[in-house]
């Protein structure tokens, strides 16, 4: 892909801050419709494909990014630099990814100590760190000053640090969500359509993946829960109804429900359906209404069936939801 | 969200003329006034809460008085208020009270709210300065959240005029009767072969002493006569949908293998039928009926029944003596259970009790010693009608006692068992003792705990058996036994009892004991209350709706109760509650429709992806689920309003009107206080992407 010096294309970015790289994948994953975009766009600023300078984009004038695909969580100060430089210079700034809508699985740090988090990083087994060195945020060297990003307590999502235009969510963004959106702005530049009202969600719907779902389902009463390793299920039925921790009702819909099509259970990357205020929440106190018992310590034994409630209730939404981090995090 | 830059970020400017709010704070006398500094929270919430629209806030001693009330009727008038916020006593107790005055002075009425400082604050503090800083915090919640209200409008249904009374006991009875003599039809379900319930098993009523059966069974028959009233006895409830207005009702009626268009009653099937049964409900073990019978000879309706556990023919396929014999050729072997629809506006629930089966307390020897009899057993005794017809003699049929023992609160007051007392047995041994007497001659001794003789004419009676003789021992009896130790008590039961008067220890030998066995709530209360939608105490006495000031309604709208269902009583109170419930019936069919409160879930249809996780959970069964369009619906009218569906969605494609996500979240910023100066009115809506 390259610049072309045409510099009367509308000019596109996209980083990415504490995040996989999954969703750039994901972008060029678009196979042909990559080259609808470097049709369109005068691609000014990408760490993934090409090079660049924080200073080049410092450089820009303000607003003078059309479009910019924000990847990634707001997890240290150089996070936080960069979201906020491009705020200034976009026009229209995408959260995109479940990382920068919401938290996504990084964001399940908040749920431990600074301190936590570093022992696990540099002090496990399998980490080989035999003087214990930590991060230093700042160190004096001969040569002057060095610094580091400073780690922050908690991860915050991009609309916790900036104004967010529009909302993209998936773990990554499903490519034919992305291509179809590429379409809209291709569109929209040529006066053919109009841009959704601003906080939107884009690339995806507003019901949930049970609409896209094709499993038959009956109502729902769970006696114990189960995982896929555990036993062969139905390849028909409702896999919540089979006892497997399916998110899919919780789940906005957009990616085509390819997990429960395939067997395995939605684990919520498309992040809460409309109207849904904390994900988590709601999927919770969903599946406790289907539990079905009376007798406390029957219903204690059949949630003790659920593996990890935090990780798999709040495993996209955590850093989004109402709660944001425990009380830990900030210690 | 944090402090109130976020909030005000949230409210921006206001993109609308603010709402006019009136705040009004209650003293209820002292009983908020003490408390809480209601001057001081009127003053705080003009001066704090007049940028999110609060014009007018005012204390007053009494606002459910007609002065409180019309001071907000004038201001709503007069000052233009678009909004009402009370902050006074519970909802329950005068929401609608509010409401109406709102109503009155041209308001809708669901653009008033009452917010409670007493229940949740001055009843629950002591601390004044604190009580009153969260009685700011409260009224501040209850002007965010009335800034999202929404006018209403409450559903109109019609009212059925047919009435279901389950349980033909005296209370359902009585509510029949009040109700088919008023002009509407009444269906009355009764699980036994025969109305009556526990009377007709009586032979004298205390304290007047009349004959149960000279009074009851008049009742009866006009039970069985009246026009308006379709018996349906040997039947059962099987399930009731709807609400109140439009309840349908299924009802099993079970086979009586009697054809009752053909039956005369004649009785020559009881006599003929060679099987004797010993029956265990109406004669309560002590007499024996046949496999064909009727339970008492004044049953009604007059038609035997078929016990096909005990009936030869159903047992071994030969008999058939009663077909033999019968005139009109009723007998009908093959007949099967019915299941008929009933379609009714309102239900009473007069199901009764069941007596508490003193085998449970060992050591007063009920069901070891052949000579202990319960109370019932002990009705059926003195019955004229009954297994002696009348003669109280010992358990072997001829003996006439000399002495009887009467134990009184057995399985009542009794932390082992019931706490509760059982109301009728103070009165029941009364009774006993002064039968025994006209009938034996023999020695009574009563033993007590406390002497509960608290109505009409009851103390008389009282002072009435004392002066013919019985002999009182305050206190609680340890044991039955007969094991003689002393000289005078071979032969005997003999009563171990601490008097506690004389303050000793005493051994009385008997040669009867009567256990007046405690009122017990029926064995099946919770599924009866489960399948009609109201509730049990933790007595497992049904809940009434407020026990002074509602008795005979429950939390259920078109769902009464009455008689012993609600606790224990005695016939009067029985009778006047029957008529009490059949006369909030009788209003409510004569208003012919009635109005539904307006708080309702409802389904966004297209946000539902029919994941069904809802359909199972609704308490009125409101919701249904589309095969076709794969989506769940509510039924307004069968939806209470209960919120359980809205907190399952995991979609949150429910609302409830009144209680959106909108007026919830909005009343905890203001609990939270994040309003306080900030201009504006309604926050932005909190929709997709948009985050707090």
């Amino acid at each position: 892909m390259s610049t072309n010096g045409n510099h009367n294309k509308p000019k596109f970015a996209m980083y990415w801050a504490a995040s996989c790289g999954g969703c750039e994948i994901a972008v060029l994953n678009i196979h042909e419709k990559i080259l609808d975009m470097d049709a369109n766009f005068d691609v000014v600023f990408w760490p993934v494909a090409m090079d660049a300078k924080y200073k080049d984009v410092e450089a820009m004038p303000d607003e003078s990014i059309l479009l910019t695909l924000f990847n990634g969580s707001i997890r240290n100060d150089e996070n936080e630099h960069i979201a906020k430089l491009l705020r200034r210079k976009s026009k229209i700034l995408v959260a995109f990814g479940s990382c920068a809508c919401e938290g996504c699985v990084p964001a399940l740090a908040n749920l431990s100590s600074t301190r936590e988090i570093f022992d696990a990083a540099y002090e496990s087994v399998s980490t080989d760190n035999p003087e214990h060195l930590r991060p230093i945020p700042a160190y004096a060297m001969p040569e002057g000053e060095i610094r580091i990003p400073e780690f922050y307590p908690t991860i915050r999502t991009l609309d916790q640090v900036v104004q967010v235009d529009y909302y993209m969510p998936g773990c990554p963004p499903e490519s034919h969500q992305i291509a179809a959106v590429i379409d809209l702005v291709v569109q929209v530049l040529q006066g053919k359509a109009e841009l959704p009202p601003a906080g939107s969600v884009i690339g995806a719907f507003g019901s949930t993946v049970c609409d896209e779902c094709k499993r038959t389902r009956d109502v729902k009463k769970i006696k114990s829960f189960a995982r896929i390793q555990d036993f062969r299920p139905d390849p028909a039925l409702c896999l919540l109804e089979q006892g497997i921790l399916c998110s899919g009702p919780a789940t906005r819909s957009g990616c085509g429900a390819l997990c429960p099509l395939a067997g395995a259970p939605c684990v919520g990357c498309y992040g809460p359906a409309n109207g849904a205020l904390d994900y988590g929440a709601r999927l919770l106190s969903a599946i406790a209404s289907v539990i079905d018992s009376n007798d406390p310590e029957e219903i204690d034994t059949i949630l003790d069936g659920i593996p990890d409630p935090a990780g798999s209730f709040y495993r996209f939404n955590l850093a989004g939801s109402v709660l944001h981090a425990n009380r830990k995090a900030w210690n | 969200m944090s402090g109130n830059g976020a909030f005000q970020e949230r409210v921006g400017r206001a993109d609308k003329p603010l709402d006019r709010i009136g705040v009004y704070v209650c003293h209820c006398g002292s009983n908020i006034a003490g408390t809480v500094d209601v001057e001081a929270v009127a003053k705080w919430a003009a001066e704090k809460l007049g940028r999110r629209g609060v014009i007018i806030a005012r204390d007053y001693k009494f606002m459910c008085s007609s002065l409180g009330q019309e001071l907000i009727e004038k201001d709503i008038k007069e000052l233009g208020l678009t909004r009402v916020v009370v902050a006074a006593c519970s909802p329950h107790l005068h929401e609608r009270t509010f409401r109406k005055a709102a109503q009155r002075a041209g308001l809708n009425p669901y653009l008033c709210e009452l917010v409670s400082i007493r229940e949740q604050d001055s009843w629950v503090h002591s601390d004044k300065h604190a009580a009153t800083e969260k009685a700011k915090a409260i009224v501040s919640g209850g002007v965010e959240r009335i800034i999202h209200h929404v006018p209403l409008e409450p559903l109109r249904v019609p009212i059925n005029p047919a009435t279901l009374i389950v349980g033909g006991g005296i209370a359902g009875i009585q509510s029949a009767l009040e109700i088919a003599d008023s002009g509407f039809p009444v269906y009355l379900v009764e699980r036994e072969p025969s109305i009556g319930g526990h009377m007709a098993q009586f032979d004298k009523t205390f304290p007047t002493l009349d004959c149960a059966a000279c009074i009851l069974t008049p009742k009866m028959v006009d039970v069985g006569a009246h026009p308006n009233i379709t018996m349906l006895t040997y039947s059962e409830v099987e399930r009731v949908d709807g609400y109140v207005g439009n309840f349908t009702v299924t009802i099993r009626k079970k086979a009586r293998s009697i054809k009752t268009e053909l039956c005369t009653g004649c009785g020559v099937c009881q006599e003929k039928c060679p099987k004797k049964v010993l029956d265990e409900v109406f004669e309560a073990g002590l007499g024996y009926r046949k496999a064909v019978y009727t339970p008492f000879a004044q049953a009604v309706p007059k038609y035997p029944v078929i016990d096909r556990v005990n009936c030869t023919y159903y047992q071994k396929g030969t008999c058939k003596a009663c077909e033999k014999f019968c005139p009109t050729g009723a007998i009908d072997f093959k007949q099967a259970d019915e299941i008929i629809q009933v379609q009714v506006g309102n239900i009473i629930l007069a199901t009764g009790y069941d007596l508490f089966d003193p085998r449970q307390i060992a050591q007063l020897g009920y069901g070891r010693l052949a000579n202990v009899f319960t109370s019932l057993e002990f009705e059926r005794l003195t019955n004229a009608a009954g297994p002696t017809n009348g003669k109280v003699v010992l358990r072997d049929g001829v003996t006439t006692p000399q002495s009887v023992g009467i134990v009184h609160c057995v399985g009542s007051r009794d932390r082992n068992y019931n706490n509760y007392c059982s109301v009728i047995c103070c009165m029941q041994s009364l009774k006993f003792a002064h039968l025994v007497m006209e009938r034996t001659g023999a020695t009574v001794h009563n033993f007590y705990m406390d002497m509960r003789t608290a109505f009409k004419d009851y103390d008389e009676f009282y002072q009435r058996v004392l002066s013919e003789g019985a002999l009182f021992v305050r206190g609680r009896v340890a044991e039955v036994t007969d094991a003689a130790r002393l000289p005078g008590e071979e032969g005997k039961l003999i009563i171990q009892v601490e008097d506690t008067l004389l303050g000793k220890q005493r051994r009385i030998p008997v040669d009867m004991v009567i256990l007046s066995a405690g009122l017990q709530p029926r064995h099946d209360a919770q599924e009866t209350a489960k399948k009609f939608g109201i509730s049990c105490s933790m007595n497992g006495w049904f809940i009434e709706k407020h026990p002074k000031l509602d008795p005979v309604a429950t939390m259920t709208e078109g769902i009464y109760i009455a008689g012993c269902a609600q606790g224990p009583k005695d016939i009067p109170s029985s009778v006047s509650q029957g008529a009490a419930a059949a006369a909030r019936v009788v209003s409510k069919i004569q208003q012919h429709e009635m109005a539904l409160e307006p708080i309702r879930a409802s389904i966004n249809q297209d946000q539902c992806s029919g994941c069904r996780i809802c359909n199972n959970l609704c308490p009125f069964n409101a919701i249904a689920f589309h095969a076709d369009r794969v989506v769940s619906e509510i039924n307004p009218a069968l939806c209470q309003g209960c919120g359980t569906c809205i907190a399952a969605c995991p979609a949150g494609a429910i609302t409830g009107t009144g209680f959106s996500n909108e007026q919830i979240l909005a009343q905890l910023e203001g609990l939270l206080m994040l309003n306080i100066d900030v201009d504006g009115g309604r926050a932005k809506p909190r929709e997709e992407g948009v985050r707090a």
